[in-house]
């Protein structure tokens, strides 16, 4: 009761956040010892809630953010870089502002076990650190034994994935550069749902666009679990018979079973085996593997259900699970955006939770998800979800949301704003 | 740190002492606050927080601007009569109250 009443306290005196609010950064090792909100993953998710609970608390509450690694690389606009128009630092975010700015105490490492009852989490150094409030935002799990041999071949670095934006993602443009001209690029899609619905089909748009412009006789192939393209459908197909006609190739209903790494090959279900100079196979995606771990994901043993209003997990208290790791409300992206705004509802409620006060009835939420056609002409999907109180889950609204009438370049200016904007209200 | 932590958990021992004293309509008042600059942040993934864009951004920022006039123009994105890209299909998601808190958040909020 004491604490609850003094977080309440501290926010009536906002003015005297100076007191007790900037700790210091942690190094790695130094575990705080009244920690009261723990987050677990610094991506678009957990970095956000790390900096909101903080600023919605006044800076009253202490906040301890668990990442592994040092500096932030974001997915969205990764596919530029394999496509040759941006470079990794362009989408490489250093943690200190979070630290320095924001007083969220860093903890370099990954968390190997939760202990809901006790309230704790474990890390991989070894030393436990208490939480009042939990936030696991861990991402995506891409599970590589869903296909025959891919876990072995990812390991060799022969079939890349990339779709957590690091270290394969300029080793996939590496892989794009040293093909001969002449060659083929194939890029396999899981059945949704997945992480980034458009992505793919950006992913493979950005490499056919390299293609005409260096290696004209090369080929994109796109291997497609799902009926159709899962996202902006219309206008991805329009632009690449209008643009890509000779060089993008896209097949739908061809689920990858297994893979060659070596003969690169592919195969499938029901169809014949493909061959290509350069594989980028995408895995089916679950929830990240500690909240797997952790028994969160109770949705087909794959995504972790929450109460929509304030994101807490459906089974354990005190435990917020946000971003790509939730089962999704209807029509609900797993997108940075998105989990960016979950974030910001979360870190409301918690503020309002261990304050002892009422939490927001009417949350909203809201994605816009630019894709590059080529280096400058762009394409979105918008959308609005309001909480609706009733069926406790998030509704689009009818009459909002929409996606462009056609690729243009303004939106390419506004795309490369977006990613800068969001970079920095998520970490700045 | 260590001292400086006791003497803030001695201040906050007589804060919350004072905090019990105060009725549940604080509370709220709070809590309405905070859900409010909440909702406002919702904006921000894109026009920055607070509404402080980056340096150079082509995207608007928001800090400071006159209720009236963010009115009107969310008002102009709803009906259509002010063209946008995406802004249009963002405004419809909206509530009225929602609009006007947003509007109330900003122009109250200094550059």
């Amino acid at each position: 009761m004491k604490r609850r009443s003094f977080v309440q306290a501290s926010l009536a005196l906002g003015s005297a956040s100076a007191l007790g609010s900037m700790v210091g950064c942690a190094n790695t090792g130094n575990i705080p010892s009244k920690a009261r909100v723990v987050v677990i993953g610094g991506g678009y998710g957990g970095a956000t809630t790390a900096k909101y609970v903080r600023m919605l608390s006044n800076y009253q509450i202490d906040v301890v953010l668990i990442e592994p690694q040092s500096a932030f690389v974001s997915c969205p606009i990764s596919n530029l870089v394999i496509g040759g128009s941006k470079t990794m630092a362009d989408i490489t975010t250093p943690y200190d502002k979070l630290s320095g700015k924001h007083g969220v105490q860093m903890v370099r490492d990954y968390v190997t076990g939760v202990d809901a009852a006790q309230k704790t989490v474990t890390l991989a150094s070894g030393p436990r650190i208490r939480y009042d409030k939990l936030v696991m935002s861990p991402g995506i799990d891409l599970m590589f034994n869903s296909i025959e041999g891919l876990k072995e071949a990812n390991t060799s670095g022969q079939i890349l994935q990339a779709w957590k934006a690091g270290p394969e993602t300029a080793n996939l443009r590496k892989q794009l550069e040293a093909m001969p001209d002449g060659g083929v690029f194939a890029i396999s899609i899981p059945e949704a749902p997945y992480r980034c619905p458009p992505g793919p089909y950006e992913r493979a748009s950005q490499v056919a666009h390299y293609f005409k412009q260096h290696k004209p006789k090369s080929k994109v192939l796109i291997l497609d679990a799902n009926q159709d393209v899962t996202s902006k459908g219309p206008l991805f197909k329009k632009f690449w018979a209008d643009n890509y006609k000779g060089i993008l190739e896209y097949v739908p209903q061809h689920k990858v079973v297994a893979v060659d790494a070596k003969t690169s090959t592919l195969k499938f279900d029901v169809q014949n085996d493909v061959k290509a100079n350069v594989l980028n196979v995408l895995p089916t995606m679950r929830a990240g593997s500690i909240a797997v771990e952790s028994n969160l994901a109770n949705v087909n043993a794959r995504w972790c259900g929450v109460h929509y209003q304030t994101f807490e997990s459906t089974q354990a208290k005190d435990i917020h699970v946000i971003g790509d790791s939730i089962m999704i409300a209807p029509l609900m992206p797993k997108s940075g955006h998105m989990a960016n705004s979950h974030g910001k509802v979360t870190a409301a409620a918690i503020v309002v939770q261990l304050s002892d006060m009422p939490v927001n009835p009417e949350p909203f939420l809201s994605n816009t998800c630019y894709s590059f056609v080529n280096d400058k002409l762009v394409v979105h999907v918008a959308s609005v979800h309001q909480y609706d109180a009733k069926d406790k889950t998030y509704k689009t609204v009818p009459g909002s949301g929409g996606v462009s009438t056609a690729p243009n370049e303004l939106e390419g200016v506004y795309a490369w704003n977006w990613a800068q904007n969001i970079w920095a209200d998520t970490l700045l | 740190m260590a001292k400086q932590s006791k003497t803030f958990l001695r201040l906050a021992g007589v804060l919350s002492l004072m905090a019990g004293v105060v009725s549940s309509a604080y509370a709220q008042q709070s809590a309405d606050t905070l859900n409010q600059r909440a909702t406002a942040a919702m904006c921000a993934n894109c026009h920055g927080t607070e509404g402080r864009t980056v340096e150079g951004s082509a995207i608007p920022a928001l800090v400071g601007m006159p209720k009236d006039y963010m009115l009107l123009q969310m008002k102009a994105f709803k009906d259509g009569s002010r063209p946008a890209t995406v802004m249009h299909q963002i405004a419809k998601g909206l509530t009225d109250a929602q609009v006007n808190t947003i509007a109330n958040y900003y122009a109250n909020t200094k550059r």
